[in-house]
């Protein structure tokens, strides 16, 4: 029979949008995990995210483990500690970093910081200062040879300086 | 011998709203970002979980383009010629609503194929993507 003739994938090849395995479950654990991103900073009671997405607090992390491979607080620490990251790049003092990024202890934010990333704030932010430098004095150490004599900027390699 | 590839170039229309949707709204990391004046930035992201390999986000409008190039780029690349490449997750379904709702375009939902599930998305410029969990 031609039918049988046909590849097993070509027949399965089902657009399953609207009708993947639990959908509503998806969208309630992705909309807790937005929450997250976009107010890591407040103090956040996970209590209520649970509430919220109409779970048990244990499904609702059970869940949430699945799919982000982190409970609902360790990728809270998660977002907190990257966001802090970005914060130090931009020269913010570890103090007020560790209060903007939602952390209440700055001992408890650096012992977290140091977990995580492996040094601690106040080193991570002299390291990136000593980047911020090196991007200043000399940029073209930062690119790959090949591009920089494309773009014609091995010619002009004191651009920056002259610019500002 | 050759052994791994370490950075691929994608051309963007505009770098800095490339850099938006490759860091807030895929959830790139940046690995350099150096101001080259007129040419913009240097400015290379990675993957969460592949911090060796950099994509360098490069703006059509850049020396090494002329001016016919940087005009036939952008053109090809806002209708949709160039399918850049594939990118996995853990959990496409979780991945694909969570993109939507941050206004990620998708010219495809998740799909069965045989390797796998599949969708595809487009960034800012128009260069498209596939998202996979491969199984």
């Amino acid at each position: 029979m031609l039918g049988s003739e046909i590849p097993v994938f070509m027949t399965n090849r089902n657009t399953i949008t609207e009708q993947y395995p639990k959908i509503y479950l998806y969208r309630r654990i992705v909309q807790a995990k937005l929450f997250i991103d976009a107010n890591y900073a407040d103090n956040i009671d996970l209590d209520n995210i649970s509430d919220e997405a109409y779970f048990s607090k244990f499904h609702f992390i059970r869940l949430f483990k699945n799919i982000y491979g982190k409970t609902p607080h360790q990728y809270l620490i998660a977002v907190r500690i990257d966001r802090a990251m970005q914060l130090l790049k931009s020269d913010k003092p570890v103090s007020d970093t560790c209060y903007a990024v939602g952390f209440e202890s700055l001992s408890s934010f650096s012992g977290l910081f140091k977990r995580i990333v492996g040094i601690t704030p106040s080193i991570y932010l002299m390291q990136q200062q000593k980047i911020k430098a090196q991007i200043k004095s000399s940029p073209l150490t930062f690119v790959p040879g090949c591009f920089a004599e494309k773009n014609g900027w091995l010619k002009n390699r004191n651009f920056r300086e002259t610019k500002s | 011998m050759l052994t791994k590839m370490t950075h691929i170039s994608i051309n963007v229309l505009d770098q800095d709203s490339a850099f938006d949707f490759y860091t807030n709204k895929l959830g790139f990391k940046v690995v350099v970002d150096v101001p080259m004046g007129a040419d913009g930035r240097w400015l290379t992201v990675s993957p969460p979980d592949q911090p060796g390999f950099e994509i360098i986000l490069t703006p059509v409008i850049r020396s090494m383009y002329s001016k016919e190039t940087s005009e036939t780029l952008r053109e090809l690349i806002v209708k949709g010629s160039f399918g850049v490449g594939i990118f996995t997750c853990k959990d496409i379904f979780a991945t694909y609503e969570e993109l939507k709702a941050k206004g990620v375009e998708f010219t495809k939902p998740p799909t069965k194929e045989f390797y796998g599930t599949e969708a595809i998305f487009k960034d800012d410029s128009g260069n498209w993507f596939s998202l996979a969990q491969l199984t």
